[in-house]
């Protein structure tokens, strides 16, 4: 157990039946990270979260919040941790004050130092006046700061967020996402997030693991990540025998791993502007029809696609499709 | 939020089984003043029964050695009001909507979970037998043990009402189903129906009357009778308290065993 690290996880597995859905996983967090986990749908980053926070258990390894192991001190665990689920948490027919005290009272908080909370948490979540109106009349975005600001009543050292921004609007998604960088920059608080999000796993975290089915397949700074793949990456779309069209661009010089995915190419390069050109001449020559040529900076779709052969967007779309 | 000096930021610790307890009964009693319009046909059907009852039987309930079937009536009419009022609707709501999880997560004893919302439903089931006791006294019934009576008479009543809350919270918290929890209304009429509901267990008959022997209802009403019209009949009282003991025993050792089930991490 190291009470340096603020999350360690080690073996940890979980099964439903006969569906694997962790699938031993290790990771560990520094105190002061914002970690993300980034995944598709069903990808198990919900069952990771569960078992850290604490209300699911794990069949096999184990993982310690803040030196606590929850498998055997859930209650210390509990202390140390706050938590915004997936789904907002809220009584209805409280007014957002009522909720904020009660959660401060199950926390142990005496009278006063739940009244400087609340105080102090109204502002941060800056919903006004409306924290004395019941949370039925809230808006989307007021519930899920609210649920946020529950979570973080009694100051806890690591706070668990199970993708806080999902259905949220663009402008409170861009709220929700400020309100963790100041979490973190001005309390210093540890931050667990899961997210499917590409672009606030880029901006928003420290370090990303990104998994699937039920496995971590990278870790890393989104930086690192993306430089495993290359400067640049030189995107095709064609509609043309893609098999002609690999063979077309082997003949390109300097021309290193070619990626493809239905009827895309990717390209990586460390220095795709001496590429493209060529590129393009060579698929104009072979009389291939292509109906976009880019070149633009890899993505965690990218490395998304790089380690798993797929690309995130897709499953998330299918995902929310099926939906 | 800036600038507060570490020493000053409260930090979070285990509040204790009596905090717990209270924090959560304090919710679920600050619930109820908006829930006002569930708990009507909690008062109003009571009285609505016992003024049918009482206007078609009362004139021929001498024949089954009744004297004042007023008097008679009023535990009937008190029974009806305390049965099956509960907070498992709102426990319900909780689960589905995940506020339950939220709890959990916290350091809250698990036991308080319960057992808070049971204190509120004591609280609020004595508070529904205060209306039928006062329209008792409107109509002329007398305690002939007084006002000492009168408040065992509602602590019978709450005590019943409290233990009969184990089903549907058992309910509650095995299916987190609203449709299941409302069905627990079902449980309510055998015990409210196989008793002497309209006459007393001796002049019962046949298989009613061996069901009634069998049902805690009777002895609970005989009781809440006799601290009316007959006294501190201890033999009577003490039958009383043993039924909502076994009753309590059963409901409440399903209810716990079914919070045991839900709070365990699957």
């Amino acid at each position: 157990m190291d009470t340096d690290l603020a999350i360690r996880a080690s073996g940890l597995t979980r099964r439903f039946d006969k569906k694997l859905a962790v699938d031993d996983v290790d990771f560990a967090i520094k105190p002061g990270e914002i970690y993300g986990f980034l995944g598709p749908n069903g990808a198990g980053k919900t069952t990771i979260i569960r078992m850290l926070v604490t209300l699911l258990a794990p069949t096999m390894g184990n993982a310690w919040i803040m030196g606590h192991s929850i498998r055997d001190s859930e209650t210390k665990v509990r202390l140390h941790i706050g938590v915004a689920l997936q789904e907002v948490a809220l009584d209805p027919q409280q007014t957002g004050t009522q909720l904020l005290r009660l959660q401060g009272r199950l926390y142990g908080l005496s009278s006063d130092e739940v009244n400087k909370r609340v105080a102090q948490l109204g502002e941060l979540i800056d919903i006004g006046g409306a924290l004395d109106h019941r949370i039925k009349t809230y808006s989307g975005g007021m519930k899920r700061r609210l649920d946020l600001a529950a979570a973080l009543i009694h100051n806890p050292d690591v706070l668990f967020l199970d993708e806080p921004t999902a259905g949220l609007d663009p402008v409170s998604r861009i709220r929700v996402q400020k309100e963790i960088r100041r979490l973190n920059k001005e309390l210093g608080v540890t931050i667990f997030l899961t997210t499917q999000y590409l672009e606030e796993a880029d901006k928003l975290v420290s370090r990303v693991g990104i998994i699937s089915e039920g496995r971590i397949v990278a870790e890393g700074t989104p930086r690192e990540l993306k430089r495993k793949i290359g400067e640049n990456l030189v995107i095709i779309q064609t509609q043309g025998d893609m098999q002609n069209v690999v063979a077309a661009l082997q003949a390109v010089p300097k021309v290193g791993k070619i990626e493809v995915l239905g009827q895309e190419i990717a390209i990586a390069s460390s220095d795709g502007s001496t590429i493209i050109g060529p590129i393009a001449a060579k698929l104009h020559e072979a009389k291939i029809q292509v109906e976009q040529l880019t070149l633009r900076a890899p993505s965690l779709d990218d490395v998304f696609l790089e380690v798993t052969g797929n690309r995130m967007q897709k499953h998330t779309t299918r995902a929310e499709e099926s939906q | 939020m800036t600038g507060e000096p570490v020493g000053n930021i409260p930090r979070a610790r285990p509040a204790g089984f009596w905090h717990d307890l209270l924090t959560i009964a304090g919710r679920a009693l600050r619930a109820i003043p908006r829930e006002a319009d569930n708990l009507a046909p909690a008062l109003i059907f009571p009285v609505f029964f016992f003024a049918i009852v009482v206007g078609s039987l009362e004139g021929i309930a001498s024949f089954a050695g009744v004297d004042n079937f007023r008097a008679f009536q009023i535990p009937v009419a008190i029974i009806f009001a305390v049965t099956g009022v509960s907070r498992a609707t709102a426990l319900v709501t909780d689960i589905t909507s995940g506020y339950f999880d939220r709890l959990l997560v916290s350091p809250i004893n698990r036991w308080a979970l319960l057992l808070g919302l049971m204190v509120a439903d004591f609280a609020l089931v004595v508070g529904l037998s205060l209306p039928v006791l006062i329209l008792a006294i409107v109509l002329g019934v007398n305690f002939v043990t007084g006002i000492p009576g009168m408040l065992v008479f509602l602590l019978i009543s709450g005590l019943w009402g409290l233990v009969f809350t184990g089903f549907p919270y058992t309910i509650a918290l095995r299916t987190g189903s609203p449709a299941a929890v409302n069905s627990s209304f079902l449980l309510f009429l055998p015990f409210v129906f196989l008793t002497s509901t309209f006459l007393p267990q001796e002049a019962l008959s046949g298989w009613l009357a061996t069901a009634a022997s069998y049902n805690p209802i009777t002895y609970i009403l005989a009781g809440l009778r006799a601290l009316i019209t007959d006294g501190w009949v201890l033999p009577d009282l003490l039958r009383a308290i043993g039924a909502i003991a076994v009753v309590g025993l059963l409901s409440f050792s399903l209810a716990f065993t079914a919070l045991r089930q839900r709070v365990k991490r699957p």
